[in-house]
């Protein structure tokens, strides 16, 4: 008999996506047997589990916690994650491969002095429990055998749908889980506001992004006036970063943002394997490089051959005079 | 004060990934080697520290002989010394990793005292354990945050930015602390010649931990199939512009 935990993340009443995804990967790892889901606090979000698969789940609070997100107290989180699984005897503990889920788990593990395997695609079931997961921000799978009577890993974030069950539900209690002083000394103290304005990158649907080929920081003004008629957000590779044209906030890529746009906008890049584990997720990319045979040629689904100072300026006169007429 | 960042040797692969015949490694035969973006930070924002407060600031890696190219880096750009844990070209998984990096720190601080911060990249560029940090922070019981993008030392904490949705969130931890830092906490400088030549003659030292049994086993490798075609070419030049608006107005994104 397997039985798995699964920590669910929410923000305002609704469980993460990538925590949903990690309860379909779950879900195949118990075949049937009890799956049992952790959520911090967010009763609003418990209430809709077992229609994503959960059997049992339990709602920790904590009065240290009333006004925190998940993330904000990692130790914490990690203790009362660890001590459920304890409880209930769990054999493998699922979280989601996000910032916060990866740090949790990882703090879990450590604890209790397991190994962990973080951003998985596929669990096989047995013992011991084999995954395949990802190296260089998804660019490279390693299979691995995890060693320990208790698994402990992270879902890769949208490389699992999350598939509901129709008609599930699951019995939710709550409960105050044990917490030292110790637990709490790394938490939130602050929350600064964003500024608001501008498309994020992360949520937007159309992305223009500038590579080297752009050239300079004036270099990127025929990608602003495009962006500008596209509503997108503006992207970038680490060739501009570390030129200075652009701030790392733009960055796209294994080590920036990963984007998930329904259109990418790739002008004067090469596609390197660290950028395009930032953009692999946009349903369709458009490269416009002055290399046919640059390495984006054979991901991207459209190309403009070319150099783009003269062929972004077009495509946005040309957009003014289609939306003029 | 006294800071440590720690740095990983990887290929620097920017074109396709090729594996080694038993497919349990990158075959390197034709790439150069670098350290993770984020690791950089954490080099700078040591240097930087240490400018400002005085003290000083060691490099550690745990790696093959080769490594010491990557410590030399560091020191070009200011740090002052150097550990090295040298292994052979294996890869070692993230528990014995941290606990080899653990014994050296506790050594290493026996000998010259504390180390206030501890810096590390958020997750390793090869392997992407997001752990190595926090299994540390346990090891020496120090409190530890990761996916830092902002770093200020006061009055005996240490103040950290992370991004999140809908803004930043701030955690102070009091020192000796862990810190996970992400690419964009400052702009790492490039060496400089005399920076280089110093470099050469700040002191590394070098010890071989043994390998533990590795109890997150890497059985083997797998290059994704990517949706492997070629991009419809819609145009050269200018000219081009016309079958681009299609394109868009085909997604919705014109009218
Ligand atoms: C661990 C690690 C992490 C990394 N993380 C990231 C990351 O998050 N994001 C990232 O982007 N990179 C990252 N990199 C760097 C990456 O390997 C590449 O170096 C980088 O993406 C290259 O940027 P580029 O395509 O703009 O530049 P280049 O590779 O130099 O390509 C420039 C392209 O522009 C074209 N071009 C030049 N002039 C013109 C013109 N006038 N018109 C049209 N086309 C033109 C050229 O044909 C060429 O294809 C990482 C590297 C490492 C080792
Ligand atoms: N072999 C190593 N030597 C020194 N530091 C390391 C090593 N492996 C990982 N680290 C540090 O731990 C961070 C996180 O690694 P990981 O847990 O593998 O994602 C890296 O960015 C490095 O700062």
């Amino acid at each position: 008999m397997t039985t798995v935990l699964v920590l669910v993340t929410s923000s305002d009443g609704a469980p993460d996506d990538v925590a949903l995804q990690g309860l379909s990967l779950a879900r195949e790892v118990a075949a049937g047997e009890p799956l049992h889901a952790l959520v911090l606090g967010d009763e609003a979000a418990a209430a809709g589990l077992g229609a994503w698969g959960a059997t049992q789940v339990h709602v920790a609070r904590h009065p240290a916690l009333a006004d925190i997100a998940p993330g904000a107290a990692p130790d914490a989180a990690a203790r009362i994650l660890g001590d459920l699984a304890d409880r209930l005897g769990a054999d493998v503990v699922v979280g989601p491969g996000t910032e916060p889920g990866n740090t949790i788990l990882a703090r879990t593990a450590a604890r209790a002095g397991l190994p962990f395997a973080a951003n998985c695609t596929v669990v096989v079931p047995g013992a011991p429990l084999t995954v395949t997961r990802q190296r260089w921000g998804g660019s490279l799978l390693e299979e691995a055998v995890i060693h320990a009577d208790r698994a402990i890993l992270t879902v890769a974030a949208h490389t699992v749908a999350a598939t509901p069950v129709p008609g599930g539900a699951a019995p939710v209690t709550t409960f105050e889980p044990a917490l030292d002083d110790a637990d709490l000394v790394v938490r939130v103290v602050e929350r600064i506001p964003a500024a608001a304005g501008g498309v994020s990158l992360a949520d937007a649907k159309v992305v223009v992004s500038g590579g080297r080929g752009a050239g300079s920081v004036e270099g990127f003004a025929p990608i602003e006036e495009l962006a500008g008629l596209l509503k997108a957000a503006i992207g970038c590779s680490r060739a501009v970063t570390i030129s200075g044209w652009r701030p790392h906030t733009d960055q796209v890529g294994q080590t920036g943002t990963k984007i998930v746009p329904s259109l990418y906008i790739a002008a004067g890049i090469s596609g390197a394997t660290q950028h395009m584990a930032g953009c692999k997720g946009a349903k369709k990319i458009l490269a416009i490089n002055k290399d046919p045979d640059a390495p984006i040629m054979s991901i991207a689904d459209y190309a403009v051959i070319g150099d783009l100072h003269q062929i972004l300026p077009a495509i946005s006169a040309e957009l003014r005079r289609v939306r003029g007429g | 004060m006294r800071v440590l960042a720690c740095i990983k040797r990887v290929p620097a692969v920017a074109g396709r990934m090729v594996l080694t015949p038993d497919a349990r490694a990158l075959d390197t035969r034709h790439l150069g080697f670098t350290i993770s973006p984020h690791e950089e930070c954490a080099v700078e924002e040591a240097v930087r520290l240490i400018e400002a407060h005085g003290g000083e600031s060691v490099v550690l890696t745990l790696g093959p002989a080769a490594a010491v190219e990557q410590l030399r880096d560091a020191m070009a750009i200011g740090i002052g010394r150097a550990i090295h844990l040298e292994t052979g070209d294996e890869d070692w998984d993230a528990e014995s990793t941290a606990a080899a990096l653990a014994d050296a720190i506790r050594a290493d601080e026996a000998a010259a005292g504390p180390f206030d911060l501890i810096l590390l990249g958020n997750e390793s560029a090869d392997a992407g354990g997001y752990q190595v940090a926090v299994r540390l922070g346990r090891a020496l019981g120090r409190p530890t945050v990761a996916g830092i993008k902002g770093i200020a030392v006061a009055d005996g904490a240490v103040r950290c930015e992370q991004e999140v949705t809908g803004g930043r969130d701030v955690y102070r931890l009091p020192l000796p602390a862990l810190v996970a830092v992400l690419e964009g906490l400052n702009t790492p400088r490039f060496p400089s010649v005399p920076g280089r030549l110093r470099a050469k003659s700040k002191p590394v030292s070098a010890s071989s931990p043994a390998r533990a049994a590795q109890r997150l086993e890497l059985v083997r490798l797998v290059v994704p199939q990517g949706k492997a075609k070629q991009a419809e070419v819609l145009g050269h030049g200018p000219e081009s512009a016309p079958a681009v608006v299609a394109m868009l107005d085909g997604l919705g994104l014109v009218r």
